[in-house]
Order: structure tokens, then C-alpha cells, then sequence
């Protein structure tokens, strides 16, 4: 079973409902860190990380002996990554998605492709909790590629958990894909909610079924319960306000190891997220 | 005029709230959210919305059942696992390369345009703000980002601004580069816990890559004071000029709750004298 953990927002607490979700259900779990561009759920968990693998991809290199300027690829191109200027074929590999179509496609055989790093992934654990998170290289764009690559060592023996990048655009989408359920952590203020309903938007296309957290619960109005009311999206929890867990947060503690009582609430949000899926 | 772009890595640090405060600070502005597919800024400003746009970008691949001759050529072509079944597109996965309509054997591919989103212009009480919402699952959020800011800098132009103030998007990818890239000064909000100094170091090795004058704050400055000092350490030796640390407050989600600008909803707060100070700093 995968379930991801998502929010429009940032900020609102994926990667503490992540975490603690993963501790609380203690067996046979797997936590796939999806936020390639700023990953934090390693600062909660301290793995102990026992393999680096580059993320590559792929990008057209001209042979400029064979290229006799036909200017196939600037047309081929959707993203203007090739062009012609003065006689010279230059490649943009900022604007490149390697796609591939160029090298393919050039009549003289004259475009190779060579692996670019764009980030890396680490893989490791802690005690039973196998993990894996994954790095864009800072000036890198195609952070989708990384986040494909993390989810590709998912373990199907497991309980999956992933902690979704913020938004409700490509790479939030790449990372919720092929869940079993989702959990959407929003805040109950009007960012909160206005960013909540564009993430629903999102789960509803794609048809994954989702549950809400609200966190920080007693800070804001009651908009997003009556929205989900509303809506027929079940609340799966409530996390009030607490200096305390703020504290730890900081410090990088989850709150199940600051305040333990919370244990149940998350195995109980597990439990039920588990029943509804049965 | 000049561009000045609020970012901050790491999501919730207090963007929004802060953005707000200096639009309303700064005199003769214009204002951009490039928080394109989370855009929260309008919850405070208040838009009266004045144009609205199609955002047209890119293409989807489309196979017409009645010409494909199921051959699969174009699934073994696609990168990004969009042909599916035998043989249809989903439109998520696609990310319009094109490669496999200039494949098909028969021709039964078309790139159909997409309208991934809308951009607006609005006048609020502070003036004129620009910006955008991306369709639900819809990519080029950079692309997007680049226009409202074309836009912008057309109407600063027009108005004679000068300031644009810019809302930027959380992370370090796409979105964030389009959204700093050509700005003045670049004001990073920061907090002091792990996760926000992880982050903050990440965001930092961007601007400096891309060579963008940048500043520092830390919001909630007193959650954990020593990791606001480690913030100012680095500021120190990365050389980036740390300019305020802002307390906790429930002013904060309080303002925002009411869908107020924090010094229009607690003027003489704290939290609303720091941020005043953070923008005579840039004004200066």
C-alpha cells in the first residue's frame, strides 16, 4: 500500500505527518522523501545512508564534423533547446527535458546523447524503516526526473509512505501518481484552505482517494472543516497548536519522541486509512 | 525600477504575510505573485480583477483511434511513460515532446495546444497586482512565472513604478529560478529549525550561482535561538547581510485568518515594526 502525504501549502506539516506516520506504524515501512528540491524527513529520521546513485538524464551533444546545419532538430524541438545562430547549432540544456527526438530524428546522425547528473539519491534506514530520498543539483530544473528515480525503488512488501514536494503542479503530481491514498495537510487559515482546494482538485483528476489533516487546528477559523464537510472529504485529524512541538520540530524531533500520547493518533489515522482502503 | 522577490526554500516560512507588509510599505509599486500554482497573496490583497488571460503552453499529444494501426512505436519512444494501454495518452504523463506524432508510420498522432492556465491583472488598494493560477495538472509553472513577470516589469513600465514587489514560490527548481532570475535583491525568509536551515543553505548556493544580490530574515526567530544564531553564522560567512529576526506572534496567522496585511492588522506590533525596518533596508 502507498500512501503519500501532500499539501498545496508549504509549510503545513507533511513531513511531520509523514514521519511520525512512519513511526507509528513501527513494521514494514518504507519512506520515499519525494521533496527532491528541499528534503527535511532525513532531519527527523537520521538514517543511517548506505548508497549514493546519481540521477541522470539524458542530453543531445552535436557532432559538429556531421552536422551539416539542416536544422531538423531546431523544428523537432518542442522546448526551443536547439537553435541555429550564424551558422552555429547550439544547445540549450537548461530548456532540454530530454525527450530524446532530436538525436532520433537527425537525418545525419550527427545528435548523441550523453547522461547529465541532476541530482543524486540516498538510500539507507533506521532500525526496520527502510528510506530513500532523493537531491536535485542546486540549478537544475527537471527535479520530475529524480523524483521518477526515488519512486522506482519502492518496495511492494511494504507499507509505502511518501513525502510529497508542496504545490499542485508537475512535481507534486509525479510524487502522488499510483497512490493508494493521500493525506492532505492544510492549515485552517484562507492560505490553508485555498491551497487545500487546488490539491483536491489535483487528487480528484488523477482519482486517488484522500483523507484531510489539519494542523496547528486551533489557529484560524473553522473554513476548512466546513469546506470538507461540505465537500464529503474525511477529516482524518487534528494537531492544535503547541509551543512544544514547535520546539522539537526545530531541533528536528517528531513529536511522537516529544509527546508520546500522539502515538496513538497516528496508528489510529493509519488504522482507518487501512479499513477504508479494505 | 527595481525588482525585489521574496523566496524562501523551505514552504510556510512566512512569504506571503511578509510580501504583503512591503507592498503596502513601498511607495509607486506594482505588485506579482509567482506563487503560480499556490498562489495566496490575492487572500490579502484583495483583487478587483481588471484582465484575464489564457496561458497557452505547450502541447499534448492526442492519437486518433481511427487512423493508429496500434504499430506501439510511440510507446517505445516515449520518455515519460505517457502511451498507455494500446494506445492512448494520458495527458498528465505527456509532457508534449512531440517525438512520437513525428514517428507514427501513419500520421495518427496530433499535438493538440493546451491552455495550462490563466493570468490576470487587478487593481487593489494598493495598486496594481499581477497574477496567475496554473491549471490543475498542468506543467511550464516557469514558464508562467516568466510572463506574469514580463507583464509586471510592462506595466512598471507603463506606470511608471518604482518598485515591483515579487511573492516568489517555495523550493530551489523551475518556478523559484524563472521568479529570480533578473530581480535587484532577493529577500530570503528563513526559521530557525533544522529543516528551514537545511533548506536556507540550498536556496542560498542558488542566488549565489546565479549571482542575485541576496538578504536574509529569520521569522519566528525565538522558537529556537540557536539555530537563529547558526542563521546569522552563515549569513556571516556566505556573506549575505542579515537585516532582522521577527518574533513568533498569533498576530501572524491572526492577519491572515481576517485576510489582513499584518501592519494594517496589528500597526504597532513587533512583527509589523521589524518588518518596516527589513523594508527600509532595501529601500536604502
Amino acid at each position: 500500500m502507498i500512501i503519500s502525504i501532500a499539501s498545496g501549502k508549504g509549510g503545513t506539516g507533511k513531513t511531520t505527518v509523514a514521519v511520525n506516520l512512519v513511526l507509528a506504524i513501527e513494521n514494514g515501512v518504507q519512506l520515499l522523501d519525494c521533496d527532491a528540491e528541499e528534503p527535511n524527513a532525513h532531519i527527523f529520521i537520521r538514517p543511517k545512508i548506505t548508497e549514493k546513485k546519481s540521477v541522470f538524464v539524458p542530453m543531445p551533444e552535436v557532432d559538429r564534423a556531421k552536422c551539416n546545419l539542416c536544422g531538423k532538430c531546431t523544428q523537432i524541438c518542442a522546448y526551443n533547446a536547439i537553435v541555429i545562430v550564424k551558422g552555429k547549432l547550439l544547445i540549450f540544456p537548461e530548456l532540454c527535458h530530454g525527450c530524446g527526438a532530436c538525436s532520433y530524428l537527425c537525418p545525419q546522425n550527427a545528435i548523441r546523447e550523453v547522461n547529465k547528473e541532476i541530482g543524486y539519491l540516498e538510500v539507507g534506514n533506521k532500525n526496520e524503516l527502510d528510506f530513500v530520498h532523493g537531491k536535485l543539483n542546486i540549478g537544475e530544473i527537471l527535479v520530475t526526473f529524480v523524483i521518477k528515480e526515488i519512486k522506482k525503488l519502492k518496495n511492494q512488501n511494504k507499507t509505502v509512505i511518501i513525502d510529497c514536494p508542496p504545490g499542485t503542479s508537475c512535481p507534486m503530481i509525479t510524487a502522488v501518481k499510483d497512490s493508494d491514498y493521500c493525506i492532505l495537510v492544510t492549515e485552517p487559515t484562507p492560505f490553508g484552505l485555498n491551497d487545500l482546494i487546488l490539491a483536491v482538485g489535483v487528487l480528484r483528476k488523477l482519482n486517488i482517494p484522500f483523507g484531510v489533516v489539519i494542523n496547528r487546528s486551533d489557529l484560524g477559523n473553522k473554513n476548512v472543516e466546513n469546506y470538507c464537510q461540505k465537500e464529503n472529504i474525511r477529516i482524518l485529524a487534528k494537531i492544535p497548536f503547541s509551543k512544544e512541538i514547535a520546539v522539537a520540530y526545530s531541533k528536528g524531533i517528531t513529536i511522537i519522541d516529544s509527546l508520546p500520547s500522539y502515538k496513538r493518533l497516528f496508528q489510529e489515522m493509519f488504522d482507518n486509512i487501512v479499513a477504508s482502503k479494505l | 525600477m527595481k525588482q525585489v522577490v521574496v523566496i524562501s526554500g523551505k514552504g510556510g516560512t512566512g512569504k506571503t504575510v511578509i510580501t504583503g507588509a512591503l507592498a503596502v510599505l513601498a511607495e509607486n509599486k506594482i505588485m506579482v505573485d509567482c506563487d503560480v500554482d499556490a498562489a495566496d497573496l490575492h487572500l490579502l490583497l484583495h483583487p478587483q480583477l481588471k484582465e484575464q488571460h489564457q496561458f497557452k503552453s505547450g502541447a499534448t499529444a492526442f492519437i486518433k483511434q481511427e487512423i493508429c494501426i496500434k504499430c506501439g512505436k510511440c510507446q517505445q519512444v516515449c520518455r515519460f511513460d505517457a502511451v498507455k494501454n494500446k494506445y492512448f495518452i494520458d495527458p498528465i504523463s505527456c509532457e508534449g515532446c512531440a517525438f512520437c506524432s513525428h514517428i507514427c508510420p501513419v500520421s495518427a498522432i496530433e499535438m493538440r495546444e493546451n491552455i495550462s492556465g490563466e493570468w490576470y491583472i487587478s487593481d487593489t488598494n494598493y495598486g496594481s497586482l499581477v497574477h496567475a493560477k496554473l491549471g490543475i495538472g498542468e506543467e511550464n509553472s516557469g514558464k508562467l512565472v516568466a510572463l506574469v513577470r514580463q507583464k509586471a516589469k510592462q506595466l512598471a513600465d507603463q506606470q511608471n513604478s518604482n518598485w515591483i514587489i515579487i511573492d516568489g514560490p517555495p523550493g530551489i527548481g523551475c518556478p523559484v529560478i524563472a521568479s529570480v532570475v533578473g530581480v535587484d535583491k532577493v529577500l530570503i525568509v528563513t526559521e530557525p529549525t533544522l529543516s528551514g536551515i537545511h533548506d536556507f543553505k540550498r536556496i542560498l548556493k542558488l542566488v549565489k550561482q546565479l549571482k542575485i544580490p541576496a538578504i536574509a530574515v529569520i521569522n519566528k526567530f525565538d522558537i529556537n535561538l540557536e539555530n537563529s544564531k547558526e542563521i546569522e553564522i552563515i549569513c556571516e560567512q556566505q556573506q549575505i547581510p542579515f537585516v532582522q529576526k521577527i518574533p513568533y506572534s498569533e498576530d501572524m496567522p491572526k492577519a491572515v485568518t481576517a485576510g489582513k496585511i499584518i501592519n494594517e492588522y496589528s500597526p504597532h506590533s513587533e512583527v509589523s515594526s521589524d518588518i518596516e525596518k527589513i523594508w527600509n533596508f532595501i529601500r536604502d
